[in-house]
């Protein structure tokens, strides 16, 4: 236990769970049937493309949408029932949402003061928080004195000073410039290991979602379509579109018979027994597949052979695209270190590539 | 050819003066664009009350005098005619808010199909002659007028109430006139308040009444003055209505300004009744500005 060490009463985290969720917009189903077990302490990334149901998930939560059907439960409280004011979850939001009327110091003692906390705890507590995030002294200042990354923390700050049940984020990191985020991903996880409060983020950045979390949700078309560790995400994609919203990829259709994987005749070897299905895809990260012109690595057993379209050059690799024998185009990437033994493929030129079985793994293809 | 640029002298920088001439004139085109309208503000504006301000300080004869201000200052009849007229702008002026802030925040919620048609709601009657409405409300409100008659019909009185040709009917055909003043700009910065402070501060605990005064009432502060002032300030000067719907029984500054031109001989006593309004008028945009950027100095 990571958060145990942070020396963060491990009692004080609270799990969440979601059953049969569903929400509709008319026919449009936002959220269809969502299932989800939450750990308590667990940092939970929503990922998907816009109107995949994420931020509708999130919203039901926080108690600003109400679903049509289904339970959340948070620790051994049924929330969805609660008007958002009674909930005490805290929420980043997307544009911060900091009161403009209100100081710095008087946005964080605002949740405070709705508890009737006295006068001097409440200012010990935003003194406090404003040091976590690295804020300290700045109680005064005025709200657009800040800069983004500043009201950042100042919306983070607010939201975890009440000490509230869980977390919520929506798209915390959306507003700031591409090196401000990469920071404030890690410090948002850093945070998230100090206080170990359960927290629930949407994003439709897959970087930032394998970064930050422990564990990602993906969505598509409001139904969960994978929940799992960012590495097993990544590397154990359930489906062709968690396999193509999470990486680069390529497919190869795949037919299986007497359990053995053929494309185009050719035999594969598989990290996994394939299972009888009318359809299989191998999925190809661009990065796996191994450039072997010329020499015979007896390490990589699945082997093939291909024309390059197209080479672009992307600093630290190149982006191949080669076009297989049997007329699939794939997509490859070639370290930039290999460049100079082999020099890049020109346009036309044959090449042979290895997928060793470990990385070779077939999804279920569409119907 | 960039480093043969970069090692001259700044003052031999191709096309400075040329440039420059360019540049002054755009100016004087937009200048010359708006000089009409300056125009007709000097012509329309700061002549005749030049004119006003200097009659006021002469007498019949042409001769200096503060005369007309002293009768203003010691006559009680005077005195109590600003009075009046305050009285009865703050009161309408009031009644607008508690009116017109319901309604604005009920446009500025719904759908825009729905606060297009309010809004016609809040138009139509501000299009229509103020002479029109005003006389419409005394055919409303007089002793056997629609209003009455109803009342007694369904038995809730017996007599015809009191409601026009006193301070009620007053009040009822200005507020009736202001509110669009009221609800117009005060609409207009409630659009801008961004729902999500309200969805924040319910999530940080506030219940929707303590969200609404904490949050909602202060962002919405700037509208509320807007309209408030101008609200008041077109009380003061207020005419058509109340001399018809006061019926001669509410005396306010614009009536005493209009009996005074036939009353006098000269145009003294009236300019100098119509100075004192302009300077209190002045005084009431001078203190809500300063509330104004008080406020916002205070929250930025």
């Amino acid at each position: 236990m990571e958060r145990d060490k942070a020396g963060v009463p491990a009692g004080k985290a609270l799990p969440v769970t979601i059953r049969h969720l569903a929400k509709h917009y008319g026919v449009v189903k936002a959220l269809d049937d969502v299932s989800l077990s939450i750990a308590p302490g667990e940092f939970v990334t929503l990922l998907g493309p816009s109107g995949s149901g994420k931020t509708t998930l999130l919203m039901t939560i926080a108690g600003f949408a109400r679903p049509n059907a289904g339970s959340i439960m948070v620790g051994e409280t049924e929330v969805v029932r609660l008007p958002p004011h009674k909930r005490d979850i805290g929420m980043v939001f997307q544009n911060y949402a900091l009161f403009p009327h209100m100081t710095v110091g008087q946005n964080i003692a605002y949740p405070l003061r709705l508890r009737r906390i006295p006068r001097p705890e409440i200012d010990r507590r935003v003194e406090r928080v404003l040091e976590l995030v690295q804020l300290g002294g700045y109680g005064s200042r005025r709200v657009d004195e800040l800069s983004g990354g500043q009201r950042q923390r100042v919306a983070l700050a607010r939201a975890i000073v009440f000490e509230p049940r869980i977390l919520l984020m929506d798209e915390p990191l959306s507003a700031l410039d591409k090196q401000l985020r990469e920071r404030m991903q890690i410090e948002i996880r850093r945070l998230h290991d100090q206080l170990g409060t359960t927290t629930i983020a949407v994003t439709h950045d897959q970087r930032e979602a394998l970064t930050m979390s422990d564990r990602v949700a993906v969505l598509h078309q409001g139904c969960l379509m994978q929940f799992a560790e960012p590495r097993r995400l990544y590397e154990r994609p359930a489906n062709r579109f968690v396999a193509e919203f999470i990486g680069e990829s390529s497919f190869l259709p795949v037919t299986v018979e007497g359990g053995a994987a053929r494309y185009c005749g050719q035999v594969l070897t598989l990290a996994e027994p394939a299972r009888e299905a009318r359809r299989h895809l191998l999925l190809l990260r661009p990065e796996k597949l191994v450039f072997l012109n010329g020499t015979a690595d007896p390490s990589v057993e699945n082997r093939f052979v291909g024309r390059v379209v197209d080479a672009v050059f992307q600093g630290e690799s190149v982006l191949l695209t080669v076009v297989l024998a049997g007329g699939d185009e794939i997509l490859a990437r070639l370290p930039n270190r290999q460049l100079d033994r082999g020099g890049v493929p020109a346009a036309g030129s044959e090449i042979h590539l290895g997928l060793s079985a470990e990385d070779a793994l077939l999804i279920p293809g569409e119907d | 050819m960039s480093t043969v640029v970069s090692l001259m002298p700044r003052d031999r920088s191709p096309n400075v003066e040329a440039l420059r001439r360019d540049q002054s004139r755009e100016r004087l085109l937009l200048f010359s664009l708006c000089s009409p309208g300056l125009l007709i503000v000097l012509f329309l504006l700061f002549l005749p009350i030049g004119w006003l301000f200097f009659f006021s300080f002469v007498d019949g004869a042409g001769n200096p005098t503060f005369e007309h201000y002293r009768r203003i200052w010691t006559e009680g009849a005077y005195v109590q005619i600003f009075a009046v007229t305050f009285q009865v702008s703050v009161l309408v002026t009031g009644i607008c808010v508690l009116l017109g802030y319901p309604l604005a925040y009920c446009l500025s919620q719904v759908s825009s199909r729905w606060s297009g048609i309010l809004m016609l709601g809040v138009l139509v009657p501000f299009w229509t002659s103020l002479l029109v409405r005003t006389y419409a409300w005394l055919v409303l409100l007089q002793r056997r007028g629609l209003v009455n008659s109803m009342l007694i019909d369904l038995g809730i009185i017996d007599q015809p109430l009191r409601l026009v040709h006193n301070l009620t009917g007053t009040v009822i055909g200005m507020v009736h006139i202001m509110l669009p003043f009221l609800v117009l700009p005060l609409y207009a910065s409630m659009r801008s308040i961004d729902m999500t402070y309200l969805r924040a501060a319910a999530n940080l605990g506030a219940s929707p009444i303590r969200a609404f005064w904490q949050i909602y009432f202060p962002l919405s502060l700037p509208g509320l003055v807007a309209g408030l002032v101008l609200t008041f300030i077109l009380c003061l000067g207020f005419y058509i209505t109340p001399a018809v719907l006061g019926g001669g029984r509410v005396q306010m500054i614009a009536q005493r300004i209009e009996a005074s031109v036939h009353l006098y001989p000269t145009w003294g006593p009236a300019s100098a009744l119509g100075v004192v309004l302009l300077l209190l008028t002045v005084a009431v945009l001078l203190a809500s500005h300063w509330l104004i950027g008080a406020w916002r100095r205070r929250i930025g």
